[in-house]
């Protein structure tokens, strides 16, 4: 089925690039390649259906967050430090926590089954659509889950907030080093 | 990049209707894919590549500090206010039934605010952070 293939290629993909990311120590090179890695995400997304995902993974993940990494790059050296030692530790609790959830997926049901016990519990209500929104993801985030969501936005307010009370410690001097003049 | 032409004319041709996508992602959101926390940042997004090219004074001039980080409260406000706008027309907190005479209607009017609120926090935030980013100076370290 061309869609399994399209779906596996797409993954095998984002193992190359992952691949590519560990070895290379570069570190511009680090941030387009995990700006790849992004865009491979969001048409992996798109091929699952999920386009609302999709969309915020290809603005958020491969768009903004990879100006800020070089924004971020900007100030800093752009050759990653040698480790001071091997890293079997982290490796090994990396490797056995993907193992566990590799063993955790072989529990699931199939994809898109429709005897899943997700599809079964609130979801036959949702999909009466009460809200009479035809969009059912809008449906959901906004008005079923709206606590969950404007806890979501409070969320996005503290990094934000937190962002502005990190970096603006100091005052601005009027003049001095300021870049309008350019 | 300020004097590259090709980015200029590409960017001035894409940017308008960026922004115009992201109001329709706004909008368009209870019909098809979309919604609040993607029509903001695609919003930012446009004016970020706005700011890329163009530089980040006339971004500034666009967007300016003051407008971004009353942004980021405002949405949260506007999210939290339909919720105190339920409770003021006799519901539960976050209640959009009752927002209009006819239940149904109340509830489109309450998912456009909230949307509508997850949008100007989301732009706002991904905006401050970027000129916060941008603006800082590499020898010292402060902000310039």
């Amino acid at each position: 089925m061309i869609e399994t293939l399209v779906i596996n290629s797409l993954l095998v993909l984002m193992v190359v690039a992952v691949f590519g990311l560990t070895r290379t120590r570069n570190l511009f090179a680090v941030v387009v390649l995990s700006g790849i890695y992004s865009f491979l995400m969001a048409t992996l997304l798109v091929a699952l259906d999920a386009v609302d995902v999709a969309m915020t993974e290809a603005a958020v993940g491969a768009g903004v967050s990879t100006v800020l990494l070089l924004g971020a790059l900007h100030l800093c050296k752009s050759e990653e430090a040698k480790p001071v030692h091997r890293p079997w530790l982290p490796l090994s609790l990396s490797l056995a926590t993907g193992g566990l959830l590799i063993y955790g997926t072989l529990g699931l049901p199939d994809f898109a089954d429709p005897n899943a016990p997700i599809h079964q519990h609130v979801v036959p209500r949702y999909l009466q659509n009460e809200v009479d929104v035809p969009n059912v993801v809008t449906a959901v985030l906004a008005s079923f889950r709206g606590y969950d969501t404007l806890g979501e936005t409070t969320v996005v307010f503290t990094a934000g907030a937190g962002i502005i009370a990190l970096l603006r410690r100091r005052k601005r001097h009027a003049g001095k080093g300021d870049r309008d003049g350019k | 990049m300020e004097n590259d032409l090709v980015l200029r004319v590409v960017g001035k041709l894409m940017i308008p209707f960026i922004l115009l996508f992201a109001l329709y992602v706004q909008f368009h959101g209870d019909f098809g894919p979309g919604g609040g926390f993607q029509a903001g940042t695609i919003f930012a997004a446009g004016i970020i590549f706005y700011a890329l090219i163009f530089g980040l004074d006339k971004a500034r001039r666009v967007m300016p500090d003051r407008l971004v980080e009353a942004m980021l409260a405002a949405g949260v406000l506007i999210y939290a206010g339909v919720g105190v706008a339920g409770l003021l027309f006799g519901g539960n907190y976050l209640d959009y039934f009752v927002l209009d005479r006819d239940p149904v209607h109340g509830q489109h009017r309450g998912i456009f605010w909230v949307e509508a609120g997850v949008a100007v926090t989301v732009s706002g935030v991904m905006l401050k952070i970027f000129y916060m980013f941008v603006s800082r100076d590499p020898q010292t370290g402060s902000k310039t």
